[in-house]
């Protein structure tokens, strides 16, 4: 085996024009477009498509290694990282920049701007707008962690086997990502969410995994198929490795990275979505603290007390475009042809 | 092209099918929408089921569903609880949401493709990565929150225009509404035509064209954008019916009386009829745009035609 890993053809979802960006469109461009190249490092495909590796001194460096490079040297990739990081951190463990309780509201100080020690101010129930803001996270980032592992799991699954298998399957699989990209999501949540009373995450994660594979199906399959025509998949057959080794060791090694760039970049807009829902009213529902529902009650006194409404505001957007912009980094490091 | 139409039409049944279907059972599970008839008092059980036989809610669901679909291609969409045929409903909320939705597009096509263009023609330049980083913002912020803020400056802090919108719904009140909902659409316009037609500006037919001497403006605009805008036409083409689905927060935001408007009115007093008929006709309108996408993309471009 060379030293320089062979082209292997693997199109990065929607790698030229801005199509993963394209959460609406990105499916169908990345279908259309002709394969691009991604080098599918022989060391990443196991034993029988890689030689053995006896120049070990001189190894290549595999995608996620030269990707792994280029993203520590990506300023845009550092501080959203850094963000998410420091999102996690608050809502694993929120009191510790946060002392009071969210549920804690002096009516006296309804709409109140900032006072020492609650800097953002008093909501339209004179609870701490600091707070609520912080222990809001919690909800968005499980939401957007859930779905996403969700949406990614249920959506490659299926997408892999559609695109490996082919056939009747595959077909069936189609018709049915189409039927669901008839609907629109919002009004899928309306008329799904609105018969739900209880008041946890998990319908509102529930429902975004159910509109959501397809499209990540789209793809996972895409991309496998790609994959499948590759020589060093026909090798393995060769060999005699079995439709589970060469699904499991070699195509989704290979397959793996467009899903992962459009699931980034689907957990940004999955929050975003959850704040709609619940400021809509069909989400999360008080006493849940979301920044949605803190959104939806600040609304209608936005004129006397405008920060309750901007501090969750600002919070939500710079959240998903923490997400979009990690997304964005990760997928410009997986694509070879930038290289 | 002939085959491929009637190919693309006949794929575009079973989605139909399947799509109002799903929608059919989801709003089935919505809660029985006899109890919601009643108000908030239980209902009499002997009215209940006289009201269930009535409406045909006594039959299995997959019948009600065919009832239904032979009703709705005939043009019946049924008859709303309070009385009022949901026809005459659609009648007044389908032109406010289309107005607000040609508003909208008309704001993407302008502003996104001038966008796309002038940082498409300038890679690396300060005014692309000026105008990249502002349609990554744009897109994180959620369109009801943009909604509220520009609401709150531009019709209750500075008074440029009414806050909220009255119910005729003339095109100037839809200004702001209709950018609104535009937003996050207007910035992958603008993302799109950038990367089009950087990529394209680097192909031979572009260099051919600067070498025979065309005026600059001419390579722009006969020869790079004419092949740089079919990506973005086919999101334009389906964002229509995204856009008129996705309506319901903006009309909510600025009180428009659109399908938005009655299909959240219809959820909230469990009103199966109006929700369906709704739903049904845009996902109509979605699969309709996507057709009509479909065959001027092969239009354009003689390659899928041929494939």
């Amino acid at each position: 085996m060379p030293d320089q890993p062979f082209p292997s053809e693997g199109a990065i979802a929607g790698s030229g024009a801005g199509g993963a960006m394209n959460l609406a469109a990105g499916e169908a461009a990345t279908l259309d477009r002709p394969p691009s190249g991604l080098p599918g490092g022989p060391e990443s495909t196991g034993p029988e498509g890689a030689a053995p590796s006896a120049a070990s001194a001189e190894r290549p460096r595999s995608l996620w290694s030269d990707a792994w490079r280029d993203l520590r040297r990506n300023p845009v990739f550092v501080v959203s990282a850094l963000i998410i990081l420091f999102l996690l951190f608050i809502s694993l463990w929120p009191s510790a920049i946060a002392s009071g309780s969210p549920l804690k509201c002096d009516l006296a100080k309804a709409q109140q701007g900032s006072a020492p020690g609650h800097p953002f101010g008093y909501d339209g129930q004179g609870c701490d707008v600091y707070t609520r803001t912080v222990y809001g996270a919690r909800t968005s980032v499980m939401v957007g962690v859930c779905a996403t592992l969700g949406v990614a799991v249920l959506g490659s699954v299926l997408g892999a086997l559609a695109g490996f298998f082919g056939g009747l399957w595959d077909s069936f699989l189609s018709r049915i990502t189409d039927i669901f990209f008839a609907i629109p999501v919002v009004l899928g949540g309306l008329v799904l969410l609105s018969v739900v009373t209880s008041n946890s995450v998990w319908p509102v994660i529930g429902f975004i995994v159910l509109l959501g594979w397809p499209q990540i199906s789209r793809i996972a399959r895409g991309a496998v198929i790609t994959a499948r025509q590759n020589d060093y998949v026909q090798a393995a057959r060769a060999l005699g490795a079995s439709n589970s080794r060469v699904l499991l060791r070699h195509i989704a090694p290979n397959a793996v990275a467009p899903v992962i760039v459009v699931a980034t970049i689907a957990l940004g807009t999955y929050i975003a979505l959850e704040a709609t829902l619940s400021y809509l009213g069909v989400g999360l529902k008080p006493p849940s603290v979301s920044w949605g529902i803190d959104i939806s009650a600040a609304s209608p006194y936005i004129r006397n007390a405008p920060h309750a409404l901007l501090w969750p505001s600002g919070a939500l957007a710079l959240t998903v475009l923490a997400f979009i912009m990690l997304g964005d980094a990760v997928r410009d490091a997986l694509d070879p042809k930038l290289r | 092209m002939g085959q491929y139409v009637v190919r693309r039409l006949l794929q575009m049944v079973p989605v139909f099918i399947g799509a109002t279907l799903l929608i059919f059972l989801m709003v089935n599970v919505m809660g029985d929408p006899v109890a919601g008839l009643c108000g908030d008092r239980q209902c009499d059980p002997a009215t209940a089921a006289q009201l269930r036989k009535e409406f045909g809610l006594d039959k299995p669901v997959w019948q009600q569903y065919l009832t239904y679909m032979g009703n709705v291609f005939t043009g019946d969409f049924g008859t709303a609880f309070n009385g009022q045929e949901v026809t005459e409903l659609m009648s007044t909320a389908f032109p406010v949401t289309m107005r607000l939705t040609i508003v909208a597009i008309v704001f993407e096509v302008v502003i996104g493709i001038t966008l796309g263009v002038v940082t498409g023609l300038r890679r690396g330049h300060p005014v692309d990565s000026g105008v990249l980083l502002l349609t990554l913002v744009v897109i994180s912020v959620p369109t009801f929150v943009t909604g509220l803020l520009l609401q709150l400056l531009l019709g209750v802090e500075w008074g440029w225009i009414r806050p909220s919108v009255s119910t005729a719904a003339p095109f100037d009140e839809l200004l702001l509404p209709g950018l609104v909902l535009a937003t996050v659409s207007l910035a992958y316009v603008t993302r799109l035509t950038r990367t089009s037609i950087a990529e394209n500006r680097r192909s031979d037919y572009v260099r051919t064209a600067i070498a025979k001497g065309l005026p600059r403006h001419r390579v722009v605009t006969r020869h790079l954008l004419r092949n740089s805008l079919i990506p973005v036409v086919t999101f334009i083409g389906a964002d229509i019916g995204f856009l008129m689905g996705g309506a319901i927060v903006t009309e909510r935001i600025f009180n428009i009386h659109g399908v938005g408007y009655q299909l959240y009115q219809g959820i909230l007093r469990q009103n199966t009829q109006t929700v369906v008929g709704f739903v049904t006709v845009l996902v109509l309108v979605f699969l309709l745009c996507n057709l009509v996408v479909d065959l001027l993309y092969a239009v354009l471009d003689p390659r899928i035609r041929y494939a």
